[in-house]
């Protein structure tokens, strides 16, 4: 016990003002008051895999790490998308995917926000639309609130995506 | 790069009656391939096993469209891969007749090629006989019937749509009638932030009976959009099979289409390829090990370990361009030269990544909270590892140690003294343990690559080879072996890429593992294999 008490004051805090741009800070603080206008500090987002490769994920979970702590801005992944405010996308929606995305984007209570992350979220990405075992990009099954580029796209571009939907 | 012809296996055939036929267009000569006959396809499995190879891959190919003979039906080929701990690995290849082709299962010998049989049946309509198991297995119920993914009649290019008929068609899952038996349901849209699958499970009381698996829900169709590209454009696609095994991938394709083309990397593009799947592995085992302690909420180790995998990201951003090291392969070398001073900040880091990961292994050893959890959670016996063939660390975790560095020796690694971690218990603690040995071997090999970092070129100029022209890799990524196979058609398009995964042999290894564990326990006996479903489903 005494040296993970250790370990953690060693490391201190290390969440930052994300990203040294003061455009972040402002990015910051814009998500905490619009979550707090319209979500009352609590957005639940529902991630669906789509068809990804999983490197949009691992992004994903870097967004919860201690240097961008998404949550300290209210944000949280739930595992159900009865409660979720916000579905967020990867991959290109693959034929064996597209039923199972639009049953859970049908089970989730409106507004139903939805953001698509990552490149293949746009054009389908490396995998190709002229691909028998890609239904389409992800605004040709759902509607989509906003899309995220990158290959992944960085923990912070997804905070910005984030906040870019809510504030629309 | 031509190493002698490897004739070994050739000759164990030759002593059981089985003639085979060395085949000219395939490189590299010490992992040839051999043509054997349709009929001799299951003994000569049979044979391999006996002599104590393990199975590799088995997949199909359709001949290509320069080997098309006027008014011929197309040939279609199967292949099969074999390695040996010593004489390295050897290809056998037999051509299927007729318009019905069919093929004898060798699944009674390699149980782990019933899902690649499978594939080749959803994917080419091949009719394998004696299989255990011939429900489709990518091809999900809604496909229309006469869909096959591969085969050169078949509309690649346009979505496939539903068959109506058949969307409400359910798969035929393993059946439990006991009335003391539920059954539980997962997915494929699962609680978290993790790729999506299907998981069957039944539980008495709260242990598992049985799970079983039901995956290809990310399949896209790689392979077959990986026809008529070029090499380098098909690299981009390689580095996304599985986005957190990129490197992997990637090399193992390249390393597959310089085979094929006959040319040599230079050895600092070799060294630079080292590093960078060897920060792959420890960046990965690093998340896992953090999130295999978050699964049995010691949130203390999930919070230090995304740190740690954190500040390595950073670092390859910086260095390599990437945060996750994509694109950083290209075919013929490296895409990015490190310098001085570069060389400096990754040794490093390196150095003190590793020294903390050492200081809470000592916490995480010392935690009795999590040691009970993960001890003797999820066993796999060595027995069933062996039989199985389970790869990478999973396999090292339970008594079965294929390393294709040490034993195909690809280069950087010929010039090292790789040592690896053998376990034996193979449960959710000895795989975690496995992780952290490979962490320090990994750091202590970064280290003695970038010390000894050869000077020269970092790229050697691609040229495709002739059409016709096939080469097979086989890398140790993180995870295990990645054997990819290539073979260049005209135009110095490829023709067809076949890759195998590790997870598409582990993932039989967790539904071994998973038996009579409590299922609140499934999440961190899962996380200890850590399969993809992306390499999986392709
Ligand atoms: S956008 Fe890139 S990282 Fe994300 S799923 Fe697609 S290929 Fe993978």
């Amino acid at each position: 016990m005494l040296r993970i008490l250790h370990q953690i004051f060693k490391v201190g805090t290390i969440t930052e003002p994300l990203v040294p741009s003061e455009a972040f800070e402002v990015v910051g603080a814009k998500l905490q008051n619009t979550i707090k206008q319209r979500f009352r500090g609590s957005l639940a987002i529902r991630l669906v895999d789509a068809g990804s490769c999983n490197g949009c994920e691992l992004e994903i979970h870097a967004a919860n790490n201690a240097y961008y702590d998404i949550e300290r801005f209210g944000i949280h992944f739930t595992a159900s998308p009865r409660f979720a405010d916000m579905l967020l996308v990867t991959g290109p929606v693959s034929i064996n995917m597209k039923k199972a995305l639009e049953m859970t984007y049908n089970a989730m209570p409106t507004p139903k926000l939805v953001i698509a992350m990552g490149d293949c979220t746009i054009n389908c990405g490396v995998f190709g639309q002229d691909n028998y075992a890609i239904a389409g990009k992800v605004e040709d099954i759902i509607p989509v609130d906003a899309v995220i580029a990158g290959c992944p796209p960085s923990p912070s571009d997804l905070i910005q995506g984030i906040l870019a939907t809510l504030t629309v | 790069m031509s190493l002698l012809s490897n004739t070994w296996f050739a000759e164990r055939l030759g002593d059981h009656g089985i003639h085979s036929e060395y085949l000219e267009d395939h490189h590299p000569a010490h992992m040839p391939c051999l043509e054997i006959r349709r009929l001799d396809w299951a003994h000569a499995a049979e044979e391999a096993k006996r002599l104590g190879m393990r199975l590799v891959a088995i997949w199909a190919a359709e001949a290509g469209k320069h080997d098309v003979k006027a008014g011929k039906r197309r040939a279609l080929y199967t292949y099969m891969a074999l390695a040996h701990p010593e004489h390295r690995h050897a290809l056998l290849r037999t051509e299927l007749r007729g318009d019905n082709p069919q093929i004898h299962s060798i699944s009674q010998h390699y149980i782990a090629a019933y899902r690649m049989e499978r594939t080749m049946q959803d994917m080419f309509d091949i009719d394998v006989m004696d299989t255990p198991d011939n429900r489709p297995w990518l091809k999900h119920e809604h496909w229309p019937e006469s869909a096959y993914g591969l085969l050169h009649t078949f509309d690649s290019k346009t979505p496939l749509q539903s068959d109506p008929e058949r969307l409400d068609v359910d798969y035929d899952y393993v059946p439990c009638d006991s009335e003391c038996a539920y059954e539980i349901s997962v997915g494929p849209v699962h609680a978290g932030i993790i790729e999506p699958g299907h998981f069957r499970f039944h539980a008495v009381g709260e242990k598992i009976l049985n799970m079983e698996e039901r995956l290809g829900y990310v399949h896209k169709g790689i392979e077959r959009a990986m026809k008529g590209r070029t090499a380098s454009d098909g690299l981009k696609l390689a580095a996304r099979v599985s986005g957190d095994a990129t490197v992997g991938h990637a090399w193992s394709f390249a390393q597959a289409c310089e085979y094929a083309a006959d040319i040599n990397i230079p050895a600092r593009a070799s060294y630079i390829r080292g590093v960078l799947c060897e920060r792959e592995r420890i960046a990965n085992h690093i998340g896992d090990i953090g999130a295999i302690c978050n699964d049995a909420a010691f949130a203390f180790m999930h919070g230090q370990c995304a740190r740690l995998r954190e500040d390595m990201a950073r670092l390859h951003k910086e260095a390599f361009g990437h945060r996750l090291l994509m694109d950083s392969l290209v075919i013929g070398g490296v895409a990015h030269d490190i310098d001085d001073a570069t060389c400096q900040k990754i040794m490093q880091q390196t150095l003190d990544i590793a020294e903390e990961v050492e200081r809470l292994r000592d916490i995480y050893a010392d935690t009795a909270s999590i040691q009970q959890r993960v001890i003797g959670a999820g066993i796999v016996s060595i027995e069933d590892a062996k039989d199985i063939g389970l790869l990478g660390f999973v396999g090292r975790a339970s008594g079965h140690y294929p390393d294709e560095r040490i034993e195909e020796a690809y280069a950087p690694y010929d010039a090292l003294n790789i040592t690896i971690p053998t376990g034996k218990l193979g449960g959710v603690s000895t795989r975690v343990w496995v992780r952290f040995e490979e962490i320090a071997n990994a750091s202590r090999i970064i280290i003695q690559l970038l010390e000894q970092l050869p000077k020269g070129n970092i790229q050697t100029p691609w040229t495709a080879p002739e059409a016709g022209m096939s080469g097979f890799a086989s890398i140790e990524s993180w995870r295990g072996e990645i054997a990819a196979w290539v073979r260049f058609g005209v135009d110095e398009k490829i023709d067809r890429y076949f890759v195998r995964d590790p997870s598409a042999i582990n993932w039989l290894g967790l539904e071994l593992a998973v038996r009579t564990v409590p299922v609140p326990d499934f999440p961190l006996v899962n996380k200890s294999f850590n399969c993809s479903y992306a390499g999986n489903d392709l």
